[in-house]
């Protein structure tokens, strides 16, 4: 099974997290990007994901790669939502399993870090005042 | 040589479309990328975008062959 995915339909963190359970895991760290009601002061209604599939899906299977490198972990996992975001919907979810917390807090950490950074998925907010904008790094709508 | 292009966030709202096939004599994404920001009037300069060529990313003076898929990547926004 692929340890990164896309999805357009809700995601259940607790089913992701059961995903991961082992033995001899004695830490288990997650992490959830929710909908965030505003951004760089302005009120936000909702958001839209657009990803480029293919390539995210590769992409995202290369960071998770890295962090089982990087990292004393046993397993990692992280989804990505696609589509229509409601104010508090789970965006995206991380979720790291580990013998010990040190490796799965620094690799839940470089995993979201990276997935921000790399994979190519963009956030469109739609804001109260009727306006909308695609979100850049350097948080300037286009 | 024929093109499948792919526009996602800013660039597909200001191309008005999630995809097209472009007749180019351009032999790179740098140049094609020039025709294309001329054609639609794009205001993303190419050294904010990355390129994706056949679904991975490449350089923008990769050798394109007929029927490549090429993307240009608007800086991401994921998470």
């Amino acid at each position: 099974m692929s340890a990164f995915g896309l999805s357009d339909t809700p995601l259940d963190p607790a089913a992701l997290a059961r995903e991961l359970a082992s033995a001899s895991a004695g830490a288990c760290v997650n992490f959830e990007g929710w909908v965030r009601n505003h951004n760089e002061g302005k009120a936000v209604l909702r958001l839209g994901y657009q990803a480029y599939a293919p390539l995210a899906l590769a992409e995202g299977e290369r960071i998770l790669t890295e962090a089982r490198e990087r990292f004393a972990i046993e397993g990692a996992r992280c989804v990505h939502r696609t589509g229509e975001l409601a104010i508090g919907e789970l965006a995206v979810w991380v979720g790291v399993s580990a013998a010990h917390r040190d490796a799965a807090f620094a690799a839940c950490r470089y995993v979201i870090d990276e997935i921000k950074r790399r994979v190519p998925i963009w956030k469109n907010e739609f804001y109260a005042d009727g306006a909308s904008g695609w979100l850049h790094p350097d948080g300037t709508p286009v | 040589m024929q093109y499948r292009l792919l526009y996602f966030a800013s660039l597909r709202d200001r191309t008005g479309c999630a995809a097209e096939s472009l007749v180019s004599t351009a032999a790179d994404p740098r140049a094609l990328y020039a025709q294309v920001a001329e054609r639609h009037g794009l205001s993303l300069p190419p050294e904010r975008l990355r390129v994706a060529v056949n679904g991975e990313f490449a350089g923008w003076d990769r050798s394109l062959r007929d029927g490549d898929e090429v993307v240009f990547l608007p800086p991401v926004s994921g998470g």
